[in-house]
């Protein structure tokens, strides 16, 4: 059955081990979707409703490439807030478009639910038994393993990514990483392959000064998370000499947002009481923390019309005024030009330097 | 003694437990202050102190409650998170009250519903009595009455708008949120205008809620927005019996991007989408319903 081809869309490096994870569980073959580029934003725009935020523009206008390469089985999750309708209407609107195809949703309102999860399988993988299934759950917590691993290997990245002696030494190594995650075979092996890994970034030489300047950043997990839909502006920060930090993250969202994100409402709770949809909350609770640990400044992304986000911000926006820290409220859209945020960073890096340079 | 002042914002929730709060604030003995419909200088209120993009719907609330914060004691500022699994509402709704207590500083009277966590309107309704110091049999029977009264007039306004399906004119289905048709600045200019055309209109809203819910689903399975579900069962419901249907949303509104794109996707009668920002020139409007009714006519 090597007709059947599975496309997803991407974000960020997470392709890596959601392959990984499809490879292992059917026989089908697996496509690496294209890359984002400026007919992909095109194609999304075109076809989308009108106000809907900007992840639903990239993804329809990823699946539609990858179904003209061929695809023709497609899988779409879901978040907690309109992100978890996005697969019905896209569904739909390809449908209208006259693609034949299957489309499997994993996450639908935040919550998955494993009976329909096995039936899609089932659907794609018809001989799937009670062997694949053990060997596939099996496969999944190696790939929940990886994601975690990348995520602190990427964390470490972040930190260090503006301070390198040697062009885009990081860079080329982290690629190098991803090669070799998705080839392991074992727990062991993956263990393995991670503290290889750690070793050679600490020794990547890096030229840091003590006092650097520190910049969090929050906001929307797409847009965070895809250096397209945020025009690469973690690395145009590093370049200026920042260091970053950034919480949101696929392992955090999987595994650790039920037990923090009570704790950061319960931590902001002179600005907060209830949850307020997606991450807002944990947000604010993050904007706290970031100004009580001496971060020079703040940059908020979100995609434009993020619902959860727009009611966020005037209570972030409140927080930052308290402690005196700078914050940075930049909203993407699919044509936003890329020279337009460029200059509303490097004007904040020069305040966030001005301002460091007073204190002293 | 003087009565405690409640001040109830005429936008978002009032539409929808507006009949509930009144009898049951009266039976506890207190005053009630509503606000004024949306005018001009509310708008201006609600656009200085909310955020730009926030939905048109939210300014207009906030508007309103700049308004009340010098004339009652006390600001009514419920939350509604979901009415059980798959009966999710906005994110507006979740966050309206911190955003509230953030923007303002007046005391609130607050209460949550989050059948997930098994807190129920009841148990809401309890709480604000105890803030407003009065005995629990009291409220219990304040709440059961305002209760009874609430369901009442429900039926009464579900009886007219089945009635207006028998009429021989021109069957206009309106299908928006109660927050948008019933205010002054966002949907009653366009039902004004229909008026002018002596058009017949149908309220999605006021239906019975259990029916539609549960008829929702014919068109779209995943969805999880308790009042989206009620508005799109309504459509379900009559289908057959009306000329065409007219949507009204708020700019940007999050759920009806997505949902009304998808029922527009699926359903045959003659539709049209009017999306209401604070743009103040309605000519634009008037013409594109104008169409709509010669079309409506042309087809009977």
């Amino acid at each position: 059955m090597n007709d059947r081809v599975i496309a997803f869309p991407h974000m960020g490096n997470y392709d890596i081990p959601i392959k990984y994870l499809l490879k292992k569980m059917v026989k089908a073959e697996i496509m690496t979707s294209p890359p984002i580029t400026t007919r992909t934003i095109k194609l999304g725009t075109k076809y989308s409703p009108e106000f809907i935020c900007m992840p639903f523009k990239y993804t329809l206008g990823t699946l539609i490439e990858s179904l003209e390469k061929g695809a023709n089985i497609l899988v779409q999750v879901g978040g907690g807030c309109r992100y978890g309708y996005y697969s019905e209407l896209q569904e739909q609107i390809l449908k209208d478009l006259g693609y034949d195809f299957i489309f499997i949703n994993l996450v639908t309102n935040g919550k998955s639910d494993i009976k329909k999860i096995y039936h899609s399988i089932k659907q794609v993988e018809p001989k799937f038994n009670l062997f694949n299934i053990i060997k596939s759950l099996y496969y999944f917590f190696i790939t929940a393993k990886m994601v975690k691993y990348m995520d602190l290997i990427d964390d470490y990245i972040r930190k260090n990514m503006g301070f390198e002696v040697e062009k885009n030494s990081f860079f080329n190594l982290k690629k190098q990483m991803l090669d070799d995650f998705s080839k392991v075979k074992t727990f062991i092996g993956l263990r393995i392959c991670y503290q290889k890994y750690k070793r050679l970034f600490k020794k990547i030489k890096i030229n840091k000064p003590k006092d650097c300047l520190k910049v969090g950043i929050i906001g929307e997990l797409y847009t965070l998370m895809e250096p397209c839909a945020n025009y690469y502006l973690e690395k145009e920060i590093a370049s200026y000499g920042i260091e970053i930090k950034r919480y949101t993250n696929v392992h955090y969202l999987l595994f650790e947002k039920k037990k923090k994100a009570p704790q950061l409402i319960k931590y902001a709770c002179e600005y907060i009481k209830y949850k307020m949809g997606a991450d807002a909350a944990d947000n604010i609770g993050r904007t706290k923390y970031l100004c009580e640990h001496n971060y020079d400044g703040i940059i908020h992304l979100k995609s434009s019309f993020c619902t959860p986000e727009i009611g966020a911000m005037p209570i972030i926006n409140k927080i930052c005024k308290q402690y005196n820290v700078p914050i940075l409220f930049l909203s993407m859209d699919s044509n936003t030009s890329e020279v337009g945020i460029k200059t509303r960073l490097e004007a904040f890096y020069d305040m966030l330097k001005m301002k460091k340079g007073n204190k002293k | 003694m003087d009565k405690i002042k409640i001040g109830i914002p005429r936008a978002l929730f009032y539409y929808y437990y507006i009949d509930i709060w009144r009898p049951f604030f009266e039976e506890l003995n207190c005053e009630i202050v509503e606000s004024p419909e949306t005018n001009k200088q509310i708008l201006d209120y609600g656009i200085k102190y909310s955020n730009d993009e926030m939905c048109f719907a939210f300014k207009i609330y906030i508007g309103h409650i700049f308004y009340l914060l010098d004339k009652c004691d006390y600001l009514l500022i419920p939350r509604i998170d979901n009415y059980g699994i798959k009966n999710q509402t906005c994110t507006n709704f979740l966050s309206v009250y911190d955003i509230i207590n953030n923007i303002f500083n007046k005391p609130t009277l607050n209460y949550n519903i989050d059948l997930r966590k098994r807190k129920n309107e009841l148990k809401g309704f309890m709480k604000i009595g105890k803030a407003l110091n009065k005995s629990k049999r009291n409220i219990k029977r304040a709440y059961k009455i305002a209760k009874i009264k609430y369901h009442k007039k429900l039926k009464k306004e579900i009886l007219i708008n089945y009635s207006k399906l028998s009429s021989s004119k021109i069957k206009v289905l309106i299908v928006s949120y109660p927050y948008n048709i019933y205010d002054n600045y966002l949907g009653m200019p366009i039902i004004k205008c229909l008026e002018k055309y002596n058009v017949d209109m149908i309220y999605a809203d006021k239906f019975d809620a259990s029916v539609t819910r549960k008829l929702a689903k014919k068109l779209s399975k995943n969805l999880y927005w308790k009042f989206s579900k009620e508005l799109i069962g309504a459509i379900k419901l009559i289908e057959g019996q009306i000329n065409g249907i007219i949507f009204i949303s708020s700019f940007p509104c999050g759920p009806d991007s997505l949902v009304n794109e998808l029922v527009m996707r699926k359903i045959k009668v003659p539709h049209l989408n009017l999306i209401i920002d604070d743009v103040e020139a309605l000519i634009g409007i008037e013409t594109r319903i104008e169409s709509f009714i010669d079309i409506l006519k042309q087809n009977e």
